[in-house]
């Protein structure tokens, strides 16, 4: 369970990001926080991540407080942040360095293979696509089976088909092994599509505004629960339009 | 393990990869550059050699390129130039080592602890203002006019350019790398070792670059200090006995001993910087 408890954020320069955030993840649960630019959302991943640390309140992941990154927490930021240094291959298994090598890259070629990238294995980041650099980024932050995913709108920046094609994949991830996910978006579609529940958020100082529940549409046909989907995302619309 | 099932195929028209291939130079591309590197210091050359021949010019203080190559092959054949190319490469390579490593140290220390650059770095960069000839003096009085205050001499023309590179590339390494490196949740000295160094390492050899040629500019103020051997006491000794042939041999071989350091130096180091995308490879 990954928990938020009355969490806050103020940056040195005495801005407010984040206020009275409080809130339960379940294990196993896509929770998706959604709302406009400067709300806070990256903030609360950052948090979640170890990356910046709450100005009050606590963070905790099946009752450890997470004060700094932590193995069973993983993230997919924005931008894939490859090293341009490393092959494809040593990007995906830059995380495993404390696992022996056979397992090393036994795993990288699952995890290659999974993102339909084994033959790109050796090439630098430089000759890959942006969507394919966000591939090797996936493959990155779940070659070390983490407990809880953090993404950071990772589908932003790809193609309307290929962002699909990585939504349906997700959940069917989630089917098989079921993280936590925790998915940053500004998307409503995206929100409905993947998470169990979509988190609206305010700005100045970011807060949580609204809590819809989506699971009812998901996992499903694509094409069923289609008059479900659609009533959810106007829900969620008007929640963003409601936010000031 | 956790995986991504992800099945589609690759879209060309969405995600193709970029022509690297296309981007490295060719042979045919590598000779191009050559002959066009040398085409305007040939036509010079030939161009004083036949003015001086047709008796246009005397060629008295700018021997023509026939003179300086006779003189070139005089010392050759004597053995002199060999002696005195060694000096010389041993003098820099000393001085290279030397001041490259205090650089490469004196940069990590105060591009990573903010108290070190608070310490060290203004009286470093008063220092960096000091002109090479300045240090003459006091190296000579410090150290005598034999070898240590030539390769120290040198060394302090490479430190500066190192130490400022060095500093000012591990300032500048990306927050955003940094970060991959937290949340795998390397320790300090693998976050060292697997993001600074690899980040810095492009500016490094930049700055390694111009500390070698800043190098073989401080030989010769170091060959002033009474040397005996060495292109830079060729250079004096032409300039006191009136051999322009002589200086200009000297200056010449100066210039192939340069950029032959320079291109043995990007040859050695080039490997590590295959990653690289820069726009070097398309212009």
């Amino acid at each position: 369970m990954l928990t938020f408890q009355d969490v806050a954020k103020t940056y040195a320069d005495g801005t407010r990001a984040l206020a009275g955030i409080t809130l339960s993840v379940a294990p196993g649960e896509i929770v998706a926080l959604i709302g406009g630019s400067g709300c806070g959302k990256t903030t609360v991943l950052r948090l979640a991540a170890g990356l910046d640390r709450p100005s009050a309140g606590v963070i905790r992941l099946d009752g450890e407080t997470i004060a700094e990154p932590h193995p069973g927490i993983g993230l997919v930021f924005q931008e894939a942040r490859l090293l341009p240094w490393l092959t494809v291959a040593e990007n995906v298994g830059f995380g495993l360095h404390h696992r022996p090598a056979a397992e090393r890259r036994a795993r990288v070629a699952r995890a290659l293979a999974s993102v339909n990238l084994a033959e790109q294995a050796g090439r630098w980041p430089r000759d890959l696509s942006g969507g394919q650099q966000q591939r090797v980024a996936i493959a990155r932050a779940f070659v070390a089976d983490p407990r809880v995913l953090l993404l950071d709108e990772p589908f932003s920046a790809l193609d309307a088909v290929t962002r699909a094609d990585l939504h349906r994949h997700l959940l069917a991830l989630w089917a098989q092994a079921r993280p936590t996910i925790l998915l940053v978006t500004h998307d409503v579609a995206e929100a409905v599509a993947l998470a169990d529940r979509a988190i609206v958020m305010r700005p100045r100082p970011g807060r949580i505004d609204a809590a819809l529940t989506i699971t009812p549409t998901r996992p499903s046909d694509p094409e069923a629960g289609l008059a479900a989907r659609s009533a959810l995302r106007a829900r969620l619309e008007a929640s963003l339009r409601a936010a000031p | 393990m956790a995986l991504l099932g992800l099945n589609e195929t690759a879209r060309p028209a969405v995600e193709s990869p970029s022509p690297s291939g296309a981007r490295r130079g060719s042979g045919p591309g590598r000779i191009r550059r050559l002959v066009l590197g040398l085409l305007l210091p040939l036509v010079l050359a030939l161009g004083w050699e036949w003015a001086v021949r047709a008796g246009l010019a005397s060629g008295r203080l700018l021997p023509p390129p026939g003179r300086i190559l006779a003189a070139l092959a005089g010392l050759a054949a004597s053995g002199d130039l060999w002696v005195h190319v060694q000096a010389t490469l041993l003098r820099v390579a000393a001085g290279f080592a030397l001041g490259a490593s205090l650089g490469i140290g004196a940069g990590a220390l105060t591009g990573i602890l903010p108290l070190a650059r608070h310490l060290l770095d203004p009286g470093l960069q008063a220092l960096r203002a000091v002109p090479s000839l300045a240090w003459v003096p006091l190296f000579i009085l410090w150290l005598g006019i034999l070898e240590t205050p030539k390769v120290v001499l040198i060394a302090v023309g490479v430190f500066f350019p190192v130490y400022v590179g060095v500093s000012g590339a591990i300032a500048s390494v990306d927050r955003k790398l940094v970060e991959v490196g937290r949340i795998f949740r390397l320790s300090k000295p693998a976050l060292a070792r697997r993001i600074l160094l690899p980040a810095i390492l492009p500016a490094t050899l930049v700055a390694l670059r111009t500390g070698l040629g800043l190098g073989f500019l401080f030989v010769v103020a170091a060959e002033l200090m009474g040397a005996s051997e060495g292109l830079g006491y060729l250079l004096v000794e032409g300039q006191q006995f009136g051999k322009p042939d002589q200086i200009l041999a000297a200056i010449i071989a100066f210039a192939l001993l340069g950029k032959a350091a320079d291109t043995l130096l990007v040859v050695l180091t080039q490997p590590l910087l295959r990653w690289q995308d820069v726009a070097r490879d398309v212009l």
